[in-house]
């Protein structure tokens, strides 16, 4: 007998909702998941009419929802919003190219612009080459450095004045177990905010904060949206696929444990005079950064100089001994490198395989 | 009994990238419950690394099934009868997006 719909519609079910427990017919289903995404908008005041917003498209399954949705509602609703896709092209071969020829197809198919920019017009090294040079232990810290900085830079070009990603509610409550089993106190209290903004850069938002994963993937089955789905060839075993693998099994016991999470994560408040790093201006190309010189210029530097490895240890470390000693700097930074048994890429908050 | 399979979202990596299969079971004896199935695509279907589909009795978390294009969530899961036609799909949400 198949089950009815929670809402009354005398529609069969065609899905149980994991935030909520409620058998949904497909039509109450997309009408829940958009009136969700379009009430996290508006509570949280995203965006104000003739925003020109960039959507971070990498032609995954978040994304390509996020393009969807994104011009649905501002039709809907009325935003006013002007929409442009924007994607990076971190020159890998039979991944990235792939994909991106997902995100030209969304062009079309959601008559919105498409801006690449790529690795190679930005840093002069695709990550083909860098993985040529670093091998495949450390490339994901350069990638996920490089993307973050791409994003921007591609923002600015365009002159939007906002940028959305498709971080969902599982990216969230993932990032938020890895920053407490890495003790980044900092990264901590950033990572639940819908939107992260500060002086100086463009203010970036993630309409999916409250949204499941299940929920995206079962939107884009039925509505038959066109997503790429092919894992990163350079990122099999990342160090977020433990986060994710044991949300997963959490969720499995109790669905709504996502959400709780992510809940645990906002109401952790750091002690009174406990000294957080400030951000600040990168001296050399003036990104937001932590330390005077940003992680990309330190790792970019590293790479023209032969010594990738330079920027893998911690930066404050190197600075200081590039200072003392250039010469001696490769023994220098494998030594620290060795040392970290487990080399966790400590600057990579977002997403790694996907913006 | 004819039952068909489809592997989306970077679950047909886990059986060679084909996306459809197309099953005939041999149900004289038992009934084929959707265990039973996943135990046959173990150990007929996948290629290498049985964990990244398999975990325990189940699909690996993260592995949604849709019966019919109904979430199996609301059919019982595992205990679900297969009957002729069946339509059982696979798909991964643990693939980047």
């Amino acid at each position: 007998m198949p089950i009815q719909c929670s809402t009354g519609c005398h529609k069969n079910a065609v899905l149980k909702r994991p935030k909520t427990g409620d058998a949904l017919c497909k039509d109450c289903f997309f009408w829940v998941f958009e009136e969700e995404v379009h009430h996290t908008i508006t509570a949280a005041k995203l965006f104000t009419p003739d925003d020109y917003v960039a959507i971070a498209a990498s032609g995954g399954k978040d994304s390509t929802v996020l393009a969807y949705i994104m011009k649905l509602l501002n039709d809907r609703y009325n935003y006013g919003l002007k929409l442009v896709l924007l994607s990076v092209d971190e020159g890998i071969t039979g991944y990235r190219d792939d994909s991106l020829e997902t995100v030209k197809r969304n062009e079309q198919q959601y008559s919105i612009p498409l801006k690449i920019v790529s690795y190679d017009e930005l840093y002069g090294w695709t990550m083909d080459r860098i993985v040529e040079q670093i091998g495949l232990k450390n490339n994901c810290t350069f990638c996920g450095v490089f993307r973050r900085q791409a994003l921007d830079r591609g923002a600015t070009l365009l002159k939007v004045d906002k940028i959305v990603t498709g971080h969902n509610a599982d990216d969230i409550a993932e990032t938020v177990i890895m920053n407490i089993l890495r003790g980044d106190i900092a990264r901590l209290q950033r990572c639940t905010a819908i939107v992260t903004a500060s002086e100086g850069t463009i203010p970036r938002s993630k309409p999916f904060k409250y949204t499941y994963e299940k929920e995206i993937v079962m939107y884009a089955y039925f509505k038959k949206l066109d997503y790429f789905s092919t894992e990163c060839i350079y990122s099999p075993n990342a160090y977020r696929g433990y986060a994710r693998a044991f949300l997963k099994d959490l969720e499995k016991i109790r669905s709504t444990s996502i959400i709780d999470v992510i809940h645990s994560g906002e109401c952790f408040s750091v002690r009174d005079g406990v000294k957080l790093p400030t951000q600040g201006i990168c001296e050399q190309c003036g990104h937001v950064s932590s330390q005077p010189v940003c992680k990309a210029c330190v790792l970019l530097e590293g790479l023209n100089k032969g010594k990738p490895r330079l920027g893998l240890g911690k930066t404050s470390k190197i600075r200081e001994h590039l200072k003392r000693n250039d010469e001696n700097l490769e023994g220098v930074v494998a030594s620290d490198a060795d040392t970290h048994k487990i080399n966790i890429p400590k600057t990579i908050n977002i997403k790694q395989l996907d913006f | 009994m004819k039952v068909r399979l489809e592997f989306r979202g970077g679950a047909e990596l886990l059986v060679n990238g084909v996306t459809q299969h197309t099953l005939d079971l041999d149900d004289n004896n038992n009934k084929w419950t959707v265990a039973r199935l996943l135990t046959w695509i173990r150990d007929n279907l996948i290629q290498e690394r049985p964990e990244l589909f398999l975990q325990g009795e189940s699909v690996r978390p993260g592995i949604l099934v849709l019966i019919n294009d109904t979430d199996w969530e609301l059919l019982g899961e595992l205990d679900y009868q297969l009957v002729e036609n069946d339509n059982v799909l696979f798909i991964s949400t643990l693939h980047g997006g």
